[in-house]
């Protein structure tokens, strides 16, 4: 099944609904995908590097490289490989301008 | 009977090496506490997905679904009868003598223990290719998490690159799955493998079922390549650029790049609890140092991939083994372990043959062009590098104070052994004198708010 984002689902397709906003728009996404899944699914990267121009995507989805880490509208980051979506997440590929 | 408290033994990790020490305890009539990152036990190997997935575990885990199957329900079991207690979801980020200050949902808790066994496991060992900072581009280990724990392919088109068994075998699990794998290019030569193939006779059928995973891999598998450089558009990869062992260029067209040189041992909290390391040089890495048992001295043991890179059975083993090291050192009566020393060191000799025959790629890291990225948290170059060694002389931790490689939130894992073949290159001298990062709690970043208590 091609996404509209970067990853492809191959399988376990039979999960409920999962709805989330990213940048402020509504996806869809399913239960058990993790925020990094979700995310990569609906677009095309996580965040910006701070040092560089690039968009980056994560890297090695077992907690240790720490590339995933993801704002949310309420303020605190999230590590996007290791933390599970819920319903009306609110995540983010920027922070904030108001926050700068 | 004296009405000493029983010893309190923690055990960080829960994959085979984890899960094997924990049985062997909770049957001597311990309790211990198992501290993992994982929602569910079964570390990375053996990961297991989130509840409502439906593959069964030949779909998931292959040749090797009996052994994760039976680990997963060893340890589930003894969670349910309450014989240990699992501290699932939580991150050891620093050892203070008798102290673990554990980051969970919760925030920060401390957790004490009178023996200490670390079954940190491992991650993918990585060599930076210029352009490897962009989106899309992956460990190994990610596209195999991916696949096994979310069911998804991480892109529409996928080029793997490395060396190793989990090049093969990744690659193999992605086209199984049906995931588009347009290349697999191996840095190691067919003369390396050749050389090194005699000593993975020591365990004969992991050989043979590596060399089945590479037939279905079919013309996408190609050796001895030399990999010149990831391009990129604004989104992240567009094609992974390459020479074949015959010199011939080719651009290969993908989304994707899964990355990796077999392993690197996860040494940090074997690094603050005080343990002594060694430069290995079949490794090309330091590696903590214990006895045959695991014992690394002052109450803390070591076991699995975190210590020495022998894979899941060996890891099951070496947990069996340290968690007898320990029982033997409380005084309590302790199992043989003569059978479980003599497979360990066959399966040894088997992973001292791969180390061999797929090594890391010191040369190609060593010409590294100076604008190629060698830490991926800060974007620190490769030419930054030398130009620090220049300036300030060659040891790891100054180099990493001056040109902040190293210094970035991964906190080295994934640049550090390229870093010390740079910084070895521009002194003329070896990796081992070069030295090692030292390890800073917290190993994992932490949020402030993780250290404040209610009221």
């Amino acid at each position: 099944m091609i996404t509209a984002g970067r990853i492809v689902r191959l399988a376990e397709f039979d999960r409920a609904e999962v709805h989330f906003y990213l940048d402020g728009q509504m996806w869809s996404a399913l239960a058990g995908d993790t925020v990094l899944t979700a995310m990569l699914a609906s677009g095309n990267a996580l965040r910006k590097s701070e040092f560089g121009a690039e968009p980056r995507a994560g890297f090695c989805l077992m907690g240790a490289c720490q590339d995933c880490w993801v704002w949310q509208d309420e303020g605190p980051r999230l590590r996007a490989c290791s933390t599970l979506l819920s319903e009306g997440m609110r995540l983010r590929t920027m922070p904030s301008e108001s926050w700068l | 009977m004296s009405e000493t408290p029983p010893p309190r033994i923690v055990i960080v990790g829960a994959g085979p090496a984890g899960i094997r020490a924990a049985v062997m305890l909770v049957g001597a009539g311990l309790h211990p506490v198992v501290i993992d990152e994982g929602q569910r036990a079964g570390g990375q190997i053996y990961r297991r997905p989130p509840a409502g997935f439906a593959r069964t575990p030949d779909q998931l885990y292959g040749s090797e679904a009996a052994k994760a199957s039976a680990l997963h329900a060893l340890f589930d079991q003894l969670a349910e009868e309450g014989r240990l207690t699992h501290c699932a979801g939580s991150s050891v980020i620093a050892v203070q003598e008798d102290r673990l200050h554990v980051l969970g949902e919760g925030g920060v808790q401390v957790i004490f223990h009178d023996r200490l066994i670390l079954a940190t496991g491992a991650s993918d060992r990585v060599a930076p290719v210029p352009g490897w900072q962009s989106a899309g581009v992956y460990s190994l280990g990610a596209a195999q998490i991916a696949l096994k724990a979310q069911g998804v392919a991480l892109g529409q088109r996928i080029v793997l690159i490395g060396s190793g068994p989990l090049l093969t075998l990744v690659g193999a699990q992605l086209v199984k799955a049906g995931a588009d794998v347009a290349a697999v290019l191996d840095t190691s030569s067919w003369r390396q493998q050749m050389r090194g193939l005699w000593r993975l006779a020591a365990r004969p059928l992991v050989a043979l079922r590596g060399l089945a995973l590479r037939v279905r891999l079919g013309g996408r598998y190609h050796t001895g390549v030399t990999l010149e450089r990831i391009e990129t558009d604004g989104n992240g990869v567009s094609a992974m650029r390459w020479r074949d062992a015959g010199g011939r260029q080719h651009l290969t067209p993908c989304d994707t790049i899964g990355m990796g040189w077999h392993l690197r041992a996860e040494t940090h909290l074997a690094d603050l609890a005080g343990c002594t390391f060694i430069y290995d040089e079949r490794w090309w890495q330091w590696l903590p140092k214990t006895d045959q048992m695991g014992r690394a001295g002052n109450g803390t043991y070591l076991a699995g991939d975190g210590v020495r890179l022998l894979g899941a059975d060996g890891a099951e083993i070496a947990g069996r083994l340290a968690a007898a090291a320990c029982l033997a050192d409380l005084g309590f009566p302790a199992p043989s372990t003569a059978a479980d020393l003599r497979e360990l060191a066959r399966i040894e000799r088997f992973a001292c043959g791969l180390a061999s025959t797929f090594p890391w790629p010191a040369a190609m890291v060593r010409a590294l062009p100076g604008d190629a990225v060698v830490c991926r948290c800060e974007n620190v170059t490769a030419g930054d590098v030398r130009e620090s060694v220049d300036f300030g002389g060659g040891e790891a931790n100054r180099v990493k104070s001056l040109s902040r490689v190293g210094m970035g939130r991964c906190q080295g894992r994934y640049c550090q052994l390229a870093a010390v073949e740079l910084i070895a290159a521009q002194t003329g001298c070896t990796p081992a004198a070069v030295g090692r990062l030292r390890g800073q709690a917290p190993v994992r970043p932490a949020p402030v708010g993780a250290f404040l208590r209610d009221g």
